[in-house]
């Protein structure tokens, strides 16, 4: 008899990902130039590795406070102030996770009753929707655009509102689009946000990779501290996913009902990264700086390559993908990206791993080297101009 | 810093059509600032990164600390030019500290370097004493880490 009966009923309904057969042949082809990868490229820099081994050689091996290290906490409190304009006490607002991912699921089973709706702009990271499911409560997509270069447009915001909507969810910049939001439409979702007193939860793990214009959060705009949670990791500025620490700030009440599930699902963040994650907040700015301005160079590069061999691309102005309009070509994101992986050994992740918004487009990761990434846009641009003639013709005598 | 020379520092391209790629600069506009950089004596020459301990490379290295008695006008410069014309020497720089050369050869065996140190390099006027350590083991040689396990062997090739 199958186990499955065992399986709670929410999490039986929960999709699998309908790309997981893709990641599954990507992963198999070794061969393969992968602008498939969220993550950064460089390996973390040395000051900060080094911090854990010291911590690990000095013996540092035990539990900390479940909300993290003080001293992790006042140098979290520093860097928001400095660089985010908002000040959070590090007693109470405070606490220190197990990624960003943590941060994010603890917000949302903190807040949420069941029933309750969660607005989010898509496409969108790959667990938003299913963590927000997770929840027994019901996500609200708000589709974005490239004519809106990806950043929220206010007015389908407010089109795609309902009675029930108790959060907004919002990431920027945002993988997978690069899309950034600037201050006058933080604005906006902010106005929108007091006027059907809703919580914001900002996902801002991609805001040091900002490549134009200074990136705001939405937590720093007047009336916003109170009703924001900000979410934020080393993952990607610091290169730091490995080490998995992230963190939230926001109003006391929010973030100690946060804490108890910590305390129970977690406890706490190993000591080690989080000796490592002080270093990076007291001495990581250089590093971050350099890696940006390569990020920078690299996107530039790639955009002009897309957009020279005929797939539109807008300029993301953060994170670290080139977001491609594929379907004027004639396929489908999963077909165009399947060729091409089969053909010139090239993975690109289709759109709509990141939700049905992303029908159309595929992400191209430039977290790898700018020789990987000639490369890929050579090998790209062979299937332009060899392969996917033959490919569309075969596509379409299926469909007739 | 001039972006050709940037792009060649990252050793990500030396092809001047790739470089002309990245930049999006006429191949024509590429060679002529790499014709200026050497002109303008910045850019020296450029060669590939081999792993020291490479046998097939058949070579010894040493460093060789070198005091040198200066001469009134010319300073350190005169014998400093006359070391570094040596075939065997790879690298010469005037130092600050306890001595006043470094000089790094390279030969094909220990012997071989043992002579010019003393046949040559010790014999120079002016010279007046060398400390000659050989490389034992390379474990990182010009910005590349040598070793056993590479970073991000266990990374999956996509990821969301």
């Amino acid at each position: 008899m199958s186990s499955s009966r065992f399986v709670a009923h929410h999490v039986a309904a929960l999709p699998k990902s309908g790309i997981r057969d893709f990641f599954a042949i990507v992963q198999q082809m070794k061969d393969a130039i992968s602008l498939g990868i969220g993550e950064p490229d460089f390996v973390t820099p040395y000051n900060i590795r080094e911090a854990g081994i010291t911590a690990l050689e000095r013996g540092k091996t035990s539990y900390t406070d479940n909300r993290g290290l003080k001293a992790l906490r006042e140098a979290i409190a520093d860097y928001v102030a400095g660089n985010f304009d908002v000040s959070y006490d590090p007693e109470t607002q405070i606490i220190t996770t197990i990624g960003v991912s943590e941060a994010l699921d603890i917000a949302l089973r903190a807040v949420l009753n069941p029933g309750d709706k969660v607005m989010y702009h898509e496409p969108c990271y790959v667990s938003y929707a299913p963590s927000i499911k997770l929840c027994h409560a019901i996500p609200v997509p708000v589709a974005t655009r490239p004519e809106d270069n990806f950043a929220l447009n206010i007015d389908m915001l407010r089109a795609a509102w309902e009675p029930g909507c108790k959060v907004l969810l919002i990431n920027f910049p945002t993988n997978p689009t690069g899309g950034t939001a600037d201050r006058a439409l933080l604005t906006q979702i902010a106005d929108f946000a007091k006027e059907k007193d809703m919580l914001v939860l900002s996902d801002e793990i991609y805001s040091e990779l900002t490549f134009e214009g200074v990136h705001t959060s939405i937590a720093s705009l007047p009336g916003m501290r109170e009703r924001t949670v900000f979410l934020h990791g080393f993952s990607k500025a610091f290169a730091m996913t490995g080490f998995r620490v992230g963190y939230a700030c926001g109003p006391a009440e929010v973030i100690d009902g946060m804490l108890k599930i910590h305390q129970y699902a977690i406890m706490c963040a190993p000591i080690m990264c989080q000796e490592a994650a002080i270093e990076a907040l007291r001495h990581g700015g250089e590093s971050v700086t350099r890696m940006r301005d390569q990020y920078r160079e690299r996107r530039d590069y790639i955009v002009r390559r897309l957009n020279g061999m005929g797939l539109p691309c807008h300029l993301p102005r953060g994170a670290f993908y080139a977001f491609p309009r594929v379907d004027g070509t004639g396929l489908d994101a999963m077909t165009f990206a399947k060729s091409l992986l089969h053909d010139q050994r090239v993975a690109i992740v289709p759109g709509t791993a990141f939700g049905p918004a992303g029908a159309g487009f595929c992400r191209a990761s430039f977290a790898t080297g700018l020789g990987n990434i000639q490369e890929a846009m050579d090998r790209l641009d062979r299937f332009m101009n060899t392969r996917l003639p033959l490919v569309v013709a075969e596509q379409q005598a299926l469909k007739s | 810093m001039n972006a050709v020379l940037k792009l060649i520092l990252q050793g990500e391209a030396l092809d001047a059509g790739k470089l002309a790629d990245l930049l999006a600069l006429p191949q024509i506009e590429i060679d002529r600032q790499i014709a200026d950089l050497k002109r303008d004596g910045i850019l020296l020459g450029w060669r590939p990164v081999i792993n020291p301990d490479y046998e097939a490379d058949n070579a010894v290295r040493a460093h060789i600390e070198v005091r040198v008695r200066p001469e009134g006008g010319l300073g350190f410069d005169r014998l400093a030019e006359r070391i570094a014309q040596f075939e065997q020497v790879e690298t010469c720089y005037l130092m600050s500290g306890a001595f006043d050369l470094l000089v790094i050869v390279k030969d094909t065996n220990l012997r071989k370097v043992a002579a010019f140190v003393h046949d040559r390099l010790a014999k120079l006027e002016g010279v007046q004493s060398t400390a000659t350590c050989f490389m034992l083991r390379a474990y990182k040689e010009h910005g590349h880490l040598i070793t056993v396990t590479r970073p991000g062997a266990d990374q999956p090739s996509v990821s969301p």
